[in-house]
């Protein structure tokens, strides 16, 4: 049997390592800056290192840092102190900073990046925290930074009851949208009988603009990992799943090495840490429906069958995967759950509104000028995200509309940009968090296209197993391409309305209940603009 | 049926099993076959392993024909119906070998506001192609997907596996020309594998 790592050991070597070398240079190699051609950027930046510079750089990968839209992005590390950031790094400009950095100990003002500028100086980083800081292939960087120090605490000093009541106190609500309270979910698992049960965490993120979890299964796997142990520690399950989408090939590698590496160091597998705990961590990859972020179809496709949901009650935790009692929490959910442990309940609650607790990770993209990944305290205002993080509209264009919450979603208008964003308010306000896609739309776009876009969508991915969302989101989607266009009377437009509470209200699971959301959203506030398209053709209403 | 143990129990009829084991039989010397094979002995033979499965016969295959799919039914020992039925659910599996190159376009919804319609069009006007098809001659497959996840980089065309971002349909269209070009004329790509199947 594999020897238990040492935590402690393995924190002072890697705090040792860091002192070696006068410079570290971390280059963000997370799928946004990857595809900006980072490979060509830490490829470079290694070969100086390794040749000019000998060991006095230390050149690692690192996950994302957050702004995209600044892509590659790449940091320098002085020893004793001293970080730059650097953006739209090249090859060459890349080898032109180190040099610097090793030559002359300056940055280099060509690509600094202003790291006091809001989109960094707002957000509050929890679940991003190891962003651009550990390599996330690396469990001993991971280690280093705090990383399964909560296990162990739980593990050594714990009961699952004790675990189970911090997470309760940080009163933690799902991040994968609905916001169910995590502590009951978890609750209702702990109580269920039965030696077999299981924790699955949904990495489905299907939700065409949001890329929160894929970021964490990325950038940050033993994060994951360590939260799901948590879970499976507090609610008595052994063995746990997780479901990836087949589209996040990445994220699916990169968590495999993980649990590897894991077992080998006794943080999976038999008697994690030397302790009478057990637990093994499968994956499970999707095939490309976005129907089985719905929990009981997820389960559905775990079984290898069509990812059709079920009616519920039974609620899976009470007979889920394989008819044992089943847990599904979102990745972004448990990747909160080991600082929550780490620093208690009532540090997590006194963050965030009353309501929702914590922070939210959000994908910002669009008509906007930073565009990425940020984390912010629930109950920051859209308009802090938008104008101050967000750094505005591009192009001189005004805000016209946030959609949040993806194809189960709304748009909200400009006159509530005040809005401070947490579960509650995005419902009043005809929308939902949903994973946390925020895409922002200037005034150029029209909002029936916006709403037949997702209709569309919707259409696609529904399931067909009930009537009302099956050929529902056809008519919807029908109706509404005939608006769009021009050739739509009012007669259609009242058929639209209808068809939208019919389908919202008989449909089977989630999907197609949600479905009529960016119609009805757009309807509340964009009304004027279907108005318009319909009364061109008044007397098509025959 | 209530319980999924039972439902993932149900196998061919014995009596239908020599149907299915004579049409899954396949050319000898196939060693596609075994990379399958290797992989079912690696999970068991488990029946919940079918989507995983056909992920693997999929990457092996380039696509999924008949052939293959009885092939893995046969091996889970699950009805031809019911790993079709699967395969058919899922958007990733495909049934026709896919052309040489393809042309991914990203229709996520900040791609979608960033113009990615106009990128699809413009690719599936310039190859004579609609979405989700392949060139008649087999030269280029255009696809779409639903956010690949590099919204920073809106609008996001992937050909043959490169992400490209900030695209525009010309650019697209111009950089496609030029790799089709460049081993045009009798140049036997990948697609041209006959893959097994059909009816």
């Amino acid at each position: 049997m594999a020897t238990p790592i040492d935590l402690h050991e393995v924190t002072e070597r890697e705090r040792e390592a860091q002192f070696r070398t006068p410079l570290r240079v971390k280059v963000c190699n997370s799928t946004s800056c990857a595809s900006a051609g980072s490979g060509a950027v830490l490829q470079a930046v290694r070969e100086l290192a390794e040749g000019e510079f000998g060991n006095t750089v230390a050149v690692s990968q690192t996950g994302c840092m957050g702004l995209c839209s600044g892509g590659p992005l790449m940091r320098v590390e002085q020893r004793g102190g001293g970080q730059h950031d650097y953006h739209i790094v090249t090859p060459i400009s890349a080898e032109r900073i180190v040099r610097n950095h090793a030559d002359h100990g300056t940055p280099t003002a060509e690509h600094l990046l202003d790291t006091s500028m809001p989109f960094f100086a707002r957000q509050q980083r929890i679940v991003l925290a190891n962003g651009g800081v550990i390599d996330p292939d690396r469990v001993e960087s991971y280690v280093a930074h705090g990383g399964y120090a909560a296990l162990a605490k739980a593990l050594t000093s714990m009961t699952p009851d004790e675990v189970l009541d911090q997470v309760r106190l940080s009163r933690i609500r799902g991040r994968g949208g609905a916001g169910y309270p995590t502590a009951n979910k978890w609750a209702l698992l702990a109580a269920a009988p039965g030696p077999v049960k299981y924790v699955v965490a949904n990495g489905d993120e299907g939700d065409p603009g949001a890329f929160m979890d894929r970021t964490i299964m990325e950038d940050d796997p033993h994060r994951l990992l360590e939260g799901i142990a948590l879970a499976a520690y507090a609610t008595g399950a052994h063995r746990a799943y997780i479901y990836v989408r087949a589209e996040y090939p990445r994220a699916v590698e990169r968590l495999d090495r993980a649990i590897k590496v894991a077992r080998r160091n006794r943080l999976l597998g038999r008697r994690i840490l030397e302790t009478d705990f057990d637990l093994d961590i499968e994956i499970r990859i999707g095939a490309g429906a976005f129907v089985c972020g719905e929990e009981t179809a997820l389960l559905a496709s775990i079984e290898g069958r069509r990812g059709t949901p079920k009616l519920r009650p039974p609620y899976p935790t009470e007979r889920g995967l394989f008819g044992a009692p089943t847990m599904i929490n979102n990745v972004e959910t448990l990747a909160n759950i080991a600082s929550i442990v780490a620093n208690g309940g009532d540090w997590f609650a006194s963050i965030g509104t009353e309501g929702s607790t914590g922070t939210k990770v959000f994908a910002l993209a669009g008509d906007i000028v930073n565009t990425g990944l940020i984390e912010v305290p629930m109950g920051t205002t859209l308009r802090d995200i938008v104008e101050e993080i967000g750094g505005g509209i591009a192009d001189g264009h005004t805000f016209k509309a946030a959609q949040t919450g993806g194809p189960s979603g709304g748009c909200i208008p400009a006159r509530y940009l005040d809005t401070a964003v947490d579960y509650d308010s995005l419902r009043a306000l005809g929308s939902i968090m949903g994973s946390g896609g925020l895409i922002v739309m200037d005034d150029r776009k029209r909002m029936p296209d916006v709403a037949k876009y997702f209709m569309e969508f919707s259409r696609d991915e529904s399931c067909g197993k009930c009537v009302p969302c099956r050929t529902g989101t056809v008519q919807m989607h029908h109706l509404l391409d005939k608006i769009a266009s021009g050739n739509g009377g009012r007669r259609d437009l009242r058929d639209l309305e209808h068809l939208c509470a019919v389908v919202r209200d008989t449909s089977l699971c989630g999907l197609g209940q949600t479905a009529p959301n960016p119609v009805l959203s757009t309807l509340q506030y964009f009304r004027a603009e279907y108005d318009a398209l319909i009364g061109a053709t008044e007397v098509s209403d025959a | 049926m209530s319980d999924t143990a039972s439902v993932l129990a149900v196998t061919v009829p014995e009596s239908k099993r020599s149907v299915v084991r004579r049409q899954a039989e396949h050319l000898p010397g196939d060693d596609r076959f075994a990379l399958v094979d290797k992989h079912l002995k690696r999970v068991h033979f488990a029946q919940d392993q079918l989507i995983e499965t056909l992920h693997v016969a999929q990457d092996v295959f380039g696509s999924l024909s008949d052939e293959v799919l009885l092939h893995v039914a046969r091996a889970l020992r699950l009805p031809p119906s019911m790993v079709y039925g699967v395969a058919t659910f899922y958007h990733l599996f495909s049934f026709e070998p896919p052309g040489d190159h393809s042309c991914t376009v990203c229709t996520g919804t900040a791609c979608f506001v960033k113009g990615a319609d106009d990128i699809v069009s413009g690719v599936a006007k310039a190859h004579g192609v609609r979405a989700g098809e392949t060139t008649g001659d087999g030269r280029l497959t255009l696809k779409t997907a639903r956010c690949l996840g590099s919204c920073g980089l809106a609008p996001v065309v992937v050909i043959d596996g490169e992400v490209l971002g900030h695209q525009s349909p010309q650019v697209a269209v111009d950089r496609l020309d030029a790799i089709l070009s460049a081993d045009a004329p009798q140049a036997a790509g990948l697609g041209s594998v006959v893959v097994g199947g059909g009816a």
